[in-house]
């Protein structure tokens, strides 16, 4: 479950990035330069943010795994199960 | 976790002083070159975590303590949001920039290539965010890896 | 009495409890107590800045603040903008008054825990991403304080670290939370693709109705009512509210509110200006379909299943919590309906041109929907913290093991009958004023629909009416002979928020002329919101 949300977030990240290309620009990094055209730097600015938050879900849902280990014993979501209607 | 073997661990002490160089070169020139706070803390983060899986959860544990890391990680975001405060009261806004402009500090417009020494509040800023988060990532590392090796050590089954 | 406040009273509501949170982990190292005393201090605080930024909103019109420099407002905006309507300053009110009674109840109430010092700062935290969640005015702002919450809540929620099922339903919590905020993000995406915009106003005043608009606007209501708890996607509300602590439960309840703000203003300001679009032409029947029907007619359809579903799985729990959660599921339901009403009844008149009618009991249900987001979230907070003060007391919150708790418990009792009366609509307390709203102009758009509100608003009373017997009537038992009353600071708590439930069900013309009924304009007409940032259309 982990894994497939990771994946989910690498996908809208790469979406965003890719939003700002414009035709035959170059990296928008304005120290020695080579002129022309620059791709967009706000989506990257946007993806950072994103990442981060990516992390740090990341390191709260591995948490709660190491913890689920430790009361259920098994990690198989079909055994962890105590809350039914 | 226990530590691993004699080669890896004097090729991870020697690589580590290089990883944290790179790190901090990354905090430093955020302003210019790609990265900031945030990249230049991750990578300062992932050298400290060679170093735990290299020696073993428990002398990194005798060398650090999670306490002085969660105080360091305190610092940090005071810092920074000190830094935003002092845009309110030296400066016209919220989060300004206050410090363009001045002699002393960062405070250099740039003309063309720029040096260090320009970008107002960001480097400090930048600082700011990667020593909170070199300490934030450390820590969660950390904190995993002891849980995880007292688990081991005495078990508890699938009760409760 | 005009009291001038400073421009930079918006930054401060979500500057102040951030500043407290960082600063909290640090003071605590000294003492619990004066650590305590600095977090009701900052609350404190920012409870009183956000009631001087709400009189001065709904007197003196929308507030808006640029992070970073001058204030002027020009075209083209991109720095963040924090923009403060009466919509805004409702939901604040709200939030910090529930944050406030939750933090001076947990002080008795979790006194015994360790850890306490990542609990108060979590709870900082939360304060600041969702005071920061309804008062923004850039979509990926938005989005940034949504994780904060989302992140701070769920492991506030998993807090129990010794109780198996704590984890288990913040797991769930954070799974299904997570995935929703992507979605949120991808539509965010999406919208800035196609107008290289972020802020709110101006994405409202640019939009088209292209087809990845209508992709955008699906996905946006689904993923942010996912996270206000609607059925199909409720599943995770009553594991989180069951088995997080008491005082996390209440304050979950506000975050689930401020979601449902995120519902509202994404469809009636962001895309206000295309619900009266005509997108289906039925030639043949004569009938001309808007944007704003097919929205309508599907948030009515899960608004009733919500209230079904919540009202008839509270008839068959036997835990406490678990109980009172279905039941907050039900009144999300209600507070949906009167959206759905909103937006269902308007229709084309086909005289000489095509003219759209907005009926006046339309602006009249979103009123008594933004009212009840008022009264549901007092009554609720209530229930959840007689709930912990029985858990306090008895260490037990299953309905076959309690009973007979009158005796020794007596303000408890009546704390209990005044939420009891409250949730489930009676006079003269003020869930009676909001529900007798909506079940009014419910059954003037469809009679079928007023019935059945009318109805599960009985079953909600037959519910608890169960509940108050097994808990509270009854014969003594032997295993809670010694179980005294709770600490004072508790029964504070709980004696300010039915004091102000009585306060509201008693006089609601204050409550509804001065704070609901602007808020409800605010969202009806948008185009306020939109020329303060753009200067005039």
């Amino acid at each position: 479950m982990i894994i497939g949300i990771t994946l989910i977030e690498s996908g809208v990240n790469l979406f965003l990035i890719t939003l700002g290309y414009r035709k035959g620009s170059v990296a928008p990094i304005y120290t020695s330069s080579s002129g022309g055209i620059m791709a967009l730097p706000v989506p990257q600015a946007l993806t950072l943010t994103s990442i981060v938050i990516g992390v740090a879900v990341l390191a709260l849902m591995l948490s709660l795994v190491i913890h689920i280990y430790r009361h259920y014993g098994t990690l198989d979501v079909r055994h962890v199960r105590r809350l039914r209607e | 976790m226990t530590e691993m073997s004699r080669i890896v661990r004097t090729i991870t002490s020697i690589a580590f002083p290089f990883s944290m160089i790179f790190g901090l070169y990354i905090i430093a020139h955020g302003h210019l070159t790609p990265g900031g706070g945030f990249q230049g803390g991750a990578v300062v983060a992932s050298a400290c975590a060679m170093i735990l899986v290299a020696f073993g959860s428990k002398w990194t544990l005798k060398k650090i303590k999670e306490q002085q890391l969660s105080v360091l990680e305190s610092v940090g975001a005071i810092c920074f949001i000190a830094l935003a405060f002092f845009g309110l009261i030296f400066g016209i806004a919220f989060f300004n920039n206050f410090l363009v402009g001045n002699e002393f500090l960062f405070g250099v417009i740039p003309k063309g290539l720029s040096n260090i020494n320009t970008g107002g509040v960001l480097p400090l800023m930048n600082f700011a965010v990667g020593m909170k988060v070199v300490a934030g990532l450390f820590v969660i590392v950390l904190v995993m890896a002891y849980a995880t090796s007292e688990y081991k050590q005495n078990p508890r089954g699938g009760h409760k | 009495m005009t009291i001038t406040i400073p421009d930079y009273m918006p930054a401060l509501i979500v500057a102040v409890p951030l500043l407290g949170a960082f600063l909290t982990p640090l003071i605590s190292k000294i003492n619990g107590k004066i650590r305590n005393g600095f977090v009701i201090f900052i609350l404190l605080v920012n409870t009183a800045l956000v009631f001087l930024l709400s009189y001065d909103v709904i007197t003196n019109g929308i507030r808006t603040y640029i992070f970073g420099s001058s204030q002027e407002v020009t075209l083209p905006i991109v720095r963040i903008l924090f923009e403060v309507d009466a919509m805004s300053v409702f939901m604040g009110i709200i939030i910090s008054i529930l944050v406030l009674i939750s933090v001076i109840y947990s002080w008795a109430f979790m006194e015994k825990n360790t850890g306490l010092d990542k609990y108060y700062t979590l709870i900082l935290l939360l304060t600041a991403g969702m005071l920061g969640m309804v008062s923004t005015g850039d979509m990926f702002n938005f989005f940034v304080f949504l994780e904060i919450t989302s992140i701070a809540s769920c492991a506030l929620i998993a807090f129990w670290t010794h109780h198996a099922e704590s984890i288990e339903a913040g797991f769930k919590y954070i799974v299904i939370s997570s995935i929703g905020a992507l979605f949120v993000l991808f539509s965010i995406a999406l919208l800035y693709g196609q107008y290289d915009a972020l802020n709110i106003a101006i994405l409202s005043d640019a939009i088209q109705y292209t087809f990845l608009d209508k992709v955008a606007l699906v996905l946006l209501v689904v993923a942010l009512a996912m996270k206000a708890g609607i059925v199909p996607m409720h599943m995770w509300l009553p594991d989180s509210y069951g088995k997080a602590p008491s005082t996390i439960s209440v304050i979950l309840v506000s975050a689930t509110l401020a979601s449902l703000y995120g519902v509202l203003r994404v469809i009636f300001t962001l895309y206000g200006n295309v619900l009266d679009v005509v997108t289906r032409d039925i030639e043949f029947l004569n009938i001309k379909v808007m944007t704003g029907q097919w929205l309508g007619w599907l948030i009515i359809l899960l608004a009733i299943a919500s209230i079904l579903v919540g009202v008839i799985m509270a008839l068959r729990q036997t835990d406490f919590k678990r109980l009172i959660a279905f039941a907050a599921v039900a009144e999300i339901g209600y507070m949906f309906l009167g959206v759905g009403v909103r937006l269902a009844s308007v229709f084309v008149e086909n005289g000489n041109g095509l003219t759209v009618v907005h009926p006046g009991f339309g602006d009249t249900a979103l009123q008594g929907s933004v009212f009840h987001i008022m009264n549901d979230a007092l009554d609720v907070g209530l229930l959840f913290l007689v709930a912990g003060a029985i858990y306090y007391a008895t260490r037990e919150l299953s309905l076959d093991k309690l009973g007979g708790l009158a005796r020794n418990m007596k303000y408890t009792t009546i704390f209990f009958l005044i939420g009891l009366l409250a949730v489930s609509g009676m006079p003269p307390l003020n869930g009676f004023a909001s529900k007798l709203i909506i079940y009014e102009t419910t059954f003037q758009l469809n009679p079928i629909l007023g019935i059945i509100a009318i109805l599960c608003s009985i079953l909600l009373l037959a519910t608890f009416v169960k509940v108050f017997h097994s808990i509270f009537l009854g014969p003594p038992l032997p295993q809670y002979k010694e179980v005294k009353e709770v600490p004072k600071s508790m029964l504070l708590a709980m004696g300010v928020i039915a004091g102000l439930i009585i306060f509201i069900g008693l006089f609601p013309e204050i409550i509804y002329t001065n704070i609901v009924q602007p808020a409800a304009d605010a969202l009806i007409n948008y185009s306020s919101y939109i020329t303060t940032v753009v200067g005039g259309i």
